[in-house]
């Protein structure tokens, strides 16, 4: 193992036309933050609705200024130069040393300033997508410990592998496997590792007081405000339109004339999804369910981000519709077999959508052997982040308990964290009133 | 249980590393590759088992 000067092959030169039109849908990016942040609201409790939202903003300002002065250094796009390992006569790339506190940020490449910012776009977003799943019960100031995590050690590392000339990254140029490992918009780095988060913080913080009782199913505990839910599904459209753009430009290097593929690719997985999440639910309950289809509708833009730049419109259908059939059916199973309590469907939506995404990657991609890689990067998720990121949860969960008191939780986290509802003028529903 | 199935999936993904140093060829990296999912997928499904909660409790 040693330090070297960064191997990442010089991106193309970018025309300033180029810079500012990728600059301006990076500006557009956060409304797929925004999107969620509502969701993560509108699916908790309406007496936890204020501490949710205080959560979304607070989760984000930690999360970047712990990845400005820590994370990416360790993300090394800025490349002043990187940890190896020297294996097979191959050079691998595992840790990136940038430069500290991003110095040298602003007389960088074109190219590197606008990954920079992606990753602190990307890196607001994937701590979102916990908070949501430890809604009701998850301390806040746990979640803002669990953020500073993600954006110290884990989503660096993770965005090095996979964005930075990593050795994932580098699966092409070292044993020609595909391309590398191919994400373009996110669908690992964000949404597999933060659905993973999700299920670390549900087995660790445990389920909502009476989520499952002794007797008869789990207690079917609804989102305080379906409006908040599908209007944030409408902002989440937005935001993953030019985020996949954006995406595309910065780490797959495309051309201005796959820009409206890109854009057409991300609304037709989405439909795809949404068409068919509604079907299985009406199927299945005589009604669509208006959380599970926008639980659909978010599994098929999170899918559309690992292949929507290179797939073709009627692949992309397909893609969508798949993660929308069994997005509503592994909620079902997550909650009522296996005893997950995740009420915003992050494990599902995703984790599992994002891992389908990067799969459909494999068979869509132009490159041959781009299955292999791809399956290389997921294995690397699994095998690796998942047991790190529980690993460093358990160790946070000591310091700083995840779950609420029992009489916050019966109080509400409102009341309990932030001393006032989000409703004031509400009658708050007591636990007994959902059973 | 809760551990040893997080215990097992980095196995699976040493499998995989094994996987890339050991063969050249893209047939026998690929199956076990496949292989080295397996491994994951199995320590996930203990893992998942292990975090299961009997009925009627609230914290693991």
């Amino acid at each position: 193992m040693s330090a070297v000067p960064p191997m990442v092959p010089a991106a193309p030169a970018m025309s300033d036309v180029f810079f500012s039109l990728t600059l301006a849908l990076m500006l557009l990016a956060p409304m797929a933050i925004a999107g969620v942040a509502l969701i993560n609201t509108g699916l908790g409790r309406s007496r936890s609705a204020a501490q949710a939202m205080l959560g979304n903003l607070a989760l984000i300002a930690v999360a970047i200024i712990v990845f400005a002065f820590i994370g990416a250094f360790f993300t090394g796009t800025l490349g002043s130069a990187e940890i190896v390992v020297h294996a097979g006569g191959k050079t691998w790339s595992v840790l990136g040393l940038g430069p500290f506190l991003l110095r040298g940020l602003g007389a960088a490449a074109a190219q590197a300033q606008l990954a920079v910012l992606f990753e602190f776009l990307s890196v607001a977003m994937l701590v979102l997508l916990p908070w949501g799943s430890g809604a009701d019960r998850w301390r806040l100031a746990a979640g803002c410990g669990s953020a500073a995590v993600l954006a110290a050690i884990v989503f660096p590392l993770a965005a090095h592998w996979i964005w930075a000339g990593g050795w994932l990254a580098s699966l092409g140029a070292n044993l020609s496997v595909g391309a590398g490992f191919l994400d373009v918009g996110g669908a690992a780095t964000v949404h597999v590792i933060g659905g993973m988060s999700a299920l670390v913080v549900i087995w660790i913080a445990g389920p909502r007081r009476g989520k499952f009782p002794k007797e008869g199913l789990s207690t079917a505990m609804p989102g305080h405000n379906a409006t908040y839910v599908l209007f944030g599904c409408l902002l989440a459209l937005v935001g993953w339109l030019a985020w996949n753009m954006a995406g595309a430009i910065v780490w797959f290097h495309a051309p201005l004339s796959a820009l409206p593929g890109t854009a057409i690719n991300t609304l037709l997985s989405a439909s795809g999804a949404l068409a068919a999440t509604f079907s299985v639910t009406r199927f299945r309950f005589g009604k669509p369910d208006a959380s599970l289809c926008a639980n659909g509708w978010l599994a098929g833009l999170v899918a559309s981000s690992a292949c929507a730049a290179f797939a073709s419109p009627v692949a992309s259908l397909f893609v969508g519709g798949v993660a929308g059939v069994f997005t509503p059916l592994l909620v079902e199973v997550l909650e009522l077999a296996l005893s997950i309590d995740d009420p915003t469907g992050a494990i599902t939506v995703h984790g599992a959508a994002g891992l389908w995404g990067l799969i459909a990657a494999g068979f869509l991609a132009p490159q041959a052997g781009q299955l292999l890689a791809q399956l290389i990067g997921i294995a690397a998720l699994l095998g690796f982040f998942f047991p790190l990121i529980y690993l460093l949860f358990a160790l946070l969960n000591r310091f700083v308990p995840f779950r609420v008191d029992p009489d916050g939780e019966r109080m509400g986290m409102d009341l309990h964290e932030i001393g006032g509802g989000a409703y004031p003028e509400f009658v708050i529903h007591r636990d007994e009133s959902y059973r | 249980m809760k551990y040893a199935g997080l215990l097992v999936m980095p196995a699976g993904f040493f499998l995989t590393l094994a996987a890339l140093a050991l063969f050249p060829d893209s047939g026998r990296r690929f199956g076990f590759v496949l292989c080295g999912l397996a491994v994951e997928v199995l320590g996930l499904v203990v893992a998942v088992r292990g975090h299961m909660l009997p009925r009627g409790g609230s914290q693991p």
